[in-house]
């Protein structure tokens, strides 16, 4: 009887949570998962119905242009004169299909819009990331282990440069020094003349250059994408890197100040390793949910690179439909920028879980 | 200063002098300390929160912030550790001196499992170490602190163990570079009394088995008299008495220890129910119940598709008008639940719970909200209870505010000026905030804020747990004066069955979420009906070596030393 009691004690409520090992893990991985249904569905429905609030995308591109009783006709074939319930279930039944309506203005599938602009914002951030990651992650901890001496002022300093300086204007500064001064690096564009040439000899073409470039073999062309590549993604990684300078530094300060910190200090493990190893792992799970976030807002937010550079991806897609009212493209665009928002923060969840143990059950 | 000279023991501070470089000055935080202690010694240094005790325990191991300024000598194994470089003190600590801390839980980093952690030590020690290797060290440490199941467990994660395990194996840290000199910084306050006692006992078998030095720093006397071999008291940076922990005891010299000594619940000693004349005693009885759980039950949805927790699980007792119900458990019994549902914070799924002739059960915010000002609420933590940027005018105030409008500001300053008056405190300390005031003077503050509307009914969650004893003593004696002179009912929880004792005059002991006993003070403690409740009494050191050596003798043959064999 005494025995039982102590055992309890200690150990009863863990017992019952004996798990498999990676069951908790799994579970926690797909429930997830099946989030992302209903939130993009929510997100679809609600950016069907607010294109709908001003009207119907028919006479939103063409009202003014054609007359009431023309209108009428065209709104009528492409059956806009419908309950708005029943289009909303037209439109649903097209997106399960993968048919998200066809462009006005350049009758092009939305679909296929999606696809090859898609890419490029995605090659696009890609490269912004890396750079962001490379500068943001070293010098944040660089930061937090200098913290209020000179070099974490300095960095706390070009941080806020990084993000308070407009993108367009980094971007025009980076044009003038490499572009124009120096002649290193293409002014604007994914590729050269001789680039696109070499890349319309490519069968089954992917929607990604670099991929495309490497199947190919062909190192100049590689080249030539890497180079229209570098002033996009470093004006835009700039922009993002010092914000995770900062965060990268708040959340090491965080960590480093804990108790677990100074007992493993306590055994004798260096400083060095106490930065890299002990203290950079938990503070990574706040900075991996807000870099998470910001993928999602470059995805949607390279807007201005994109225009910078004259970079043909999604973000310069949309401002290019919305001059042109062209709201079928720009819902299907919107519901792209949505559906990767959902997804992002579905890879964040799970690294996350990753990382962090306690999440899992 | 050579080492030569204290051979014979395993650390010698001389003249230890540290400043603290502060925006508000110099604090000396240090003061001319020197003390010895012998190879297998347990030596306690015992004081209030700023008397130094944490910063000289930290120099032994060189782990001052850089913002600290130390002279003097700390000669750990023959090496003088003032003035070593950051790499000789890498060296010598976890070999030749380790540290345990008080709270484990933040003591272990939460995403890395236990082998790895365990592991960190021996590879900053010995660079060469395998992976299979660490795993083998870290098996056999986890066995040596009586952790069952070692070999698959190393792999866990340090929230898959209770507290008492992770303390554990944060000794076993602490051990498995063979430091024959442990610093172990309030190591059992964060823990259940039946776990202390567990704790106790193996640190004081690691003791016996390895013959290791221990220093522990601790306010709580009872572990003094329970573990130590002898004691040294620290008041403002400086050792004041230094003596064997039976003559301390015995025949304390200073008066500052003395005092120290006599602020000390003794379990027992002084019950609040005894303390009654035979009339209040009767008095209280028939008095008309305000609070009455039949059958009360507390749960807690479970989160994704998991069973619903259930915190509290059908108990039945009775608050009387004036009378101090103690509630007693340990950490996750549900008392802290019971004591939310009765001023209206946790919503009960269950029985029956009545609040001065309220049903609570179903019950909606708008109905209860007249009754929320005959209830008072005084809350555990006294730095984090109180709104920052209002002034304590402004704090005690606000239930006023909301509550009774009529009131011009001059009639609430003067209620808040008072009612400082009557929790002791001057009446110019309503300009100031509440980080301008000490803990004991914030829980005074907090009190005083939860009585400003006149409650018939105060709820008191562990007031004096985050309180050095000297201050909890007082404390504890303002509210006994003010129930007293308010008589006002009170649900008063703690998990020192002591303090408990001192104040209430009838007991409650939660055990997981049943009401394991109900009754007098004197009855629960010399008539327990459940092993809990008998566990819990003879786990609970008591401020008297002697006394304590034959309870820990009769706790061990009853519960074992809680070590493996």
């Amino acid at each position: 009887m005494t025995s039982v009691l102590e055992t309890e004690v200690e150990d009863a409520p863990r017992r019952s949570r004996k798990r498999a090992p990676g069951g908790g893990l799994g579970r926690y991985i797909l429930v997830r998962f099946l989030l992302i249904i209903p939130t993009i569905f929510i997100l679809m429905t609600m950016v069907f119905f607010l294109m709908r609030i001003t009207g119907d995308p028919l006479t939103a591109a063409l009202g003014g242009r054609l007359t009431p009783a023309q209108l009428a006709e065209r709104r009528a074939e492409a059956g806009y004169d419908r309950p708005l319930i029943v289009q909303y279930f037209d439109y649903l039944g097209g997106v399960l299909r993968g048919d998200f309506g066809t462009t006005y203005s350049d009758n092009t599938p939305v679909s296929e819009v999606l696809t090859t602009y898609g890419a490029a914002t995605f090659e696009l951030v890609m490269y912004a990331l890396v750079v962001a990651l490379l500068l943001g992650v070293p010098l944040g901890m660089i930061a937090a282990r200098t913290r209020d001496r000179w070099p974490d002022a300095v960095l706390r300093i070009i941080a806020i440069l990084g993000y308070a300086t407009p993108v367009f204007f980094v971007g025009l500064l980076l044009k003038l020094v490499f572009s124009v001064g120096l002649g290193w690096l293409p002014v604007a564009g994914r590729l050269s003349t001789e680039g696109q040439i070499s890349m319309s000899t490519i069968l089954n073409p992917t929607p990604f250059f670099l991929l495309d470039a490497l199947r190919l073999g062909d190192m100049e062309l590689l080249g030539d994408v890497v180079r229209h590549a570098i002033l996009p993604a470093v004006a835009l990684g700039i922009l993002t890197g010092g914000i995770f300078l900062r965060l990268v530094r708040t959340n090491m300060i965080g960590t480093q100040d804990m108790q677990y910190i100074e007992s493993a200090r306590s055994r004798g493990v260096a400083e060095r390793r106490l930065t890299t190893r002990h203290a950079l792992r938990p503070a990574l799970i706040p900075i991996i949910t807000v870099m998470g976030m910001q993928v999602a807002l470059m995805l949607g937010g390279a807007v201005l690179t994109e225009t910078t550079f004259e970079w043909n991806g999604l973000g310069y897609m949309l401002a290019e439909y919305m001059k042109a009212r062209d709201y079928v493209a720009v819902q299907g665009i919107v519901m792209m920028l949505a559906v990767i928002v959902a997804v992002s923060n579905f890879v964040v969840d799970v690294v996350a879980a990753l990382i962090d143990p306690r999440v899992r059950y | 200063m050579t080492a030569t000279q204290n051979e014979e023991s395993r650390l010698a501070i001389r003249e230890l002098d540290v400043h603290f470089a502060t925006d508000g000055g110099d604090v000396h935080a240090v003061d001319g300390v020197s003390l010895e202690v012998a190879p297998g010694e347990i030596l306690a240094i015992v004081g209030e929160s700023g008397s130094g005790k944490s910063v000289t325990a930290r120099s032994v191991l060189g782990l001052l912030p850089e913002t600290a300024e130390a002279s003097g000598a700390v000669i750990v194994s023959g090496t003088d550790l003032v003035g070593l470089s950051q790499a000789q003190l890498r060296a010598m600590r976890g070999e030749d001196v380790s540290m345990i801390f008080q709270e484990p839980s933040s003591a272990m980093n939460p995403v890395f499992p236990i082998w790895w952690q365990l592991g960190e030590g021996l590879r900053a020690h010995r660079p060469k170490i395998t992976k299979k290797e660490i795993r083998a060290e870290a098996i056999t440490a986890l066995e040596s602190v009586g952790i069952p199941d070692a070999a698959e467990r190393i792999d866990r994660y340090p929230h898959e163990f209770s507290g008492g395990q992770k303390q554990r194996i944060m000794i076993a840290m602490a051990l498995t570079l063979g430091a024959e000199l442990i610093v172990a910084d309030e190591p059992t306050t964060a823990l259940d009394v039946t776990v202390q006692a567990e704790i106790l006992g193996l640190l004081r078998d690691i003791r016996e088995r390895t013959g290791t030095s221990i220093i522990v720093i601790t306010h709580n006397m009872g572990v003094v008299a329970d573990l130590a071999d002898s004691v040294a008291v620290m008041f403002q940076g400086q050792i004041i008495e230094r003596a064997g922990v039976r003559e301390l005891f015995a025949n304390p010299r200073e008066e500052y220890t003395q005092k120290l000594l006599a602020a000390v619940p003794h379990l027992g000693r002084n019950s609040a129910w005894t303390a009654l004349e035979p009339a209040q005693q009767e008095a209280l009885t028939a008095a008309e119940p305000v609070v009455v759980a039949k059958d009360l039950v507390i749960e807690y949805p479970g989160r994704m598709g998991k069973p619903a927790f259930r915190a509290v699980k059908g108990v039945d007792f009775e608050i009387r008008a004036g009378e101090v119900y103690g509630l007693v458990g340990e950490s996750g019994s549900g008392k802290t639940t019971i004591g939310r549902a009765i001023a209206g914070l946790e919503r009960t799924t269950g029985g029956s719970l009545s609040v001065l002739g309220h049903e609570m059960n179903g019950m909606r915010e708008k109905a209860f909200k007249p009754l929320r000002r005959r209830i008072g609420f005084v809350f555990q933590d006294p730095a984090t209870s109180f709104n920052p940027h209002l002034t304590i005018e402004q704090c005690i105030a606000e239930p006023l505010v909301v509550h009774e409008q009529q009131l011009t500001p001059a009639e609430r300053g003067k209620r808040v000026r008072d009612l400082l008056e009557a929790v002791e405190l001057p009446g110019r300390y309503a300009e100031r905030y509440p980080h301008e005031l000490s803990g004991g003077q914030r829980q005074r503050i907090s009190l005083a804020r939860a009585l400003v509307l006149e409650p018939e009914l105060l709820v008191a969650d562990e007031p004096t747990s985050a309180l050095d004893v000297s201050v909890q003593a007082t404390v504890l004696d303002l509210f006994r004066e003010l129930q007293t002179r308010l008589g006002f009912a009170a649900l008063f929880i703690s998990h020192d069955l002591a303090v408990v004792d001192s104040l209430a005059h009838r007991i409650g002991v939660l055990f997981r979420g049943d009401l394991v006993e109900d009754g007098h003070g004197p009855d629960v403690l010399q008539r327990p009906t459940h092993e809990y409740t008998r566990k819990l009494i003879a786990s609970l050191p008591v401020p008297d070596p002697v006394e304590q050596e034959k309870r820990r003798a009769a706790f061990q043959a009853e519960w074992g030393s809680g070590t493996p064999g």
